[in-house]
């Protein structure tokens, strides 16, 4: 076998992320491969099973170009995040593993870019932790955590958005609402339904009920929809279950959000918060 | 050695930060050979002289909070916002979803048990802003400590830190929000 075949061989279904070589099946994204592989990439819309949304942006990789060093761009040079010149930057969720990709993941730089993502999305909505019934268990904190975020930096928004709390079981406050479409996807995907939907653009994308009324109360949510647990913040809440568990015990007390497969901890915990 | 000189503060906050800095308890004697507070709750010193560094526990909810605020940055080297309400309003600024007259209305005059309903209004008091602004809307800030309250220990690794001549960095076992 010459020297270039077994290069093949070795490329054709691995891809590397951070110098760490990774397999991958036709079909998967660069967060399937990285997660079957018990690397982590920071995301928030990101969850298995439903259909990649790509709206965080957390999950931002760099991807070596393969033609790398023959032309530099003078624009990425100077912008003030740029990492390598010869790569560009893409959503893990979203962009399909091809044999060979040198990706950049866990870097400072990209970490950088993360945090100053999760800063706005903190500034952009109402995230007064010490009043949420999330606080703990949310995956935007933890992520804020986890990135080392001190402080949100850019000036508050402090947008007025609508609460729902028409619902008997279910409470909606889209104060702490990230545009994930998690519960949106859940509904719709999973659950049979379809419950909710984003509306409007820019700053005016807020999540919207698909009933009548445009309130909880007359749609067909029901608290054994994974919609109605899904929510990775404050937004989607069970009513009557707040500040169930002790400072201490919540998911991210004991856990890192940076553990692969907590999701199915998180979910359970909020299906059921007494075990 | 001269001893590097403290001076705190609480704006609109609720005094939980000064509370939590006490919790440090025996070890605040230590800390006390190396530091000496200025203005501050725990020596009733009324106003800023020249500081290395500035404790502000809340955020910034009227006239007075300003004019407080700026005697800080202006005495003080180093500025921390320390704790929820003076990194981002915190709770107090659930109010700014309504306006003043609304909030006014319901504390002083639709309020459960209120009696003889009226709007305070007197010269003594300090006018409220129309809405409650971290302190970084003010001030420049040079570093900030989350938490609400930040935990003693939080409070003794930053000042640790400063005190070493080093860059504060918070370990993540002692960064939360709430
Ligand atoms: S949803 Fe999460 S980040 Fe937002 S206020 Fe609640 S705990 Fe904090
Ligand atoms: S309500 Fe929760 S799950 Fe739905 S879009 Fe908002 S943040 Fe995402
Ligand atoms: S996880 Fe990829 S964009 Fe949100």
């Amino acid at each position: 076998m010459s020297a270039d075949t077994k290069q093949n061989l070795i490329t054709q279904n691995t891809i590397t992320i951070d110098g760490q070589e990774i397999p991958f099946q036709a079909g998967q994204t660069i967060m399937d491969a990285a997660l079957a592989a018990g690397v982590y990439i920071p995301h928030l819309c990101h969850r298995q099973g439903l259909t990649p949304h790509g709206s965080c942006k957390l999950c931002v990789v760099d991807i070596a170009s393969r033609s790398a060093s023959s032309h530099n761009s003078n624009r990425r040079l100077q912008a003030k995040f740029a990492v390598d010149a010869d790569s560009r930057s893409a959503s893990a969720c979203t962009m399909p593993a091809v044999a060979g990709q040198q990706i950049s993941n866990n870097t400072p730089a990209l970490n950088e870019v993360r945090k100053t993502i999760t800063q706005m999305l903190f500034i952009e909505g109402n995230h007064i932790c010490p009043s949420c019934e999330k606080c703990g268990d949310c995956t935007l904190q933890a992520m804020a955590y986890h990135l080392g975020m001190l402080d949100g930096h850019f000036p508050q928004f402090f947008q007025h958005r609508e609460v729902d709390a028409s619902h008997p079981t279910i409470m909606l406050d889209r104060d702490r609402c990230i545009l994930c479409e998690l519960c949106v996807r859940a509904s719709r995907e999973v659950d049979g339904k379809n419950v909710f939907a984003i509306a409007g653009r820019g700053i005016n994308a807020h999540l919207v009920v698909n009933s009548a009324s445009g309130k909880l109360v007359d749609s067909d949510l029901e608290t054994s929809d994974m919609a109605a647990h899904i929510c990775p913040v404050g937004a989607i809440l069970i009513k009557e279950h707040g500040y169930e568990v002790p400072i201490g015990q919540r998911t991210f007390d004991l856990h890192q959000v940076s553990e692969i497969g907590l999701e199915k901890i998180i979910l359970t915990k909020a299906r059921q918060p007494d075990e | 050695m001269s001893k590097i000189r403290i001076a705190t503060t609480s704006l609109a906050g609720c005094f939980g930060c000064h509370m939590s800095f006490l919790d440090m308890d025996e070890r605040l004697v230590a800390l006390l050979e190396h530091v000496e507070f200025n203005r501050s709750p725990f020596t009733d010193i009324k106003h800023c002289g020249p500081c290395d560094i500035g404790l502000i526990e809340g955020g910034v909810c009227n006239v007075e909070n300003v004019h407080v605020l700026r005697e800080f940055r202006d005495n003080c080297k180093i500025l921390i916002a320390v704790g929820a309400c003076a990194i981002n309003g915190g709770v107090p600024a659930m109010r700014n979803h309504f306006n003043l007259r609304e909030c006014l209305e319901e504390a002083y005059v639709n309020g459960v048990g209120v009696v003889n309903p009226q709007i305070p209004n007197d010269v003594e008091l300090p006018l409220l802003l129309d809405k409650v602004h971290p302190i970084h809307d003010v001030v420049r800030v040079d570093y900030y400590l989350p938490g609400c309250p930040p935990s003693a220990d939080a409070f003794l690794n930053i000042l640790g830190d400063l005190l070493a001549g080093k860059e504060p960095s918070l370990p993540n076992n002692l960064l939360h929000y709430d």
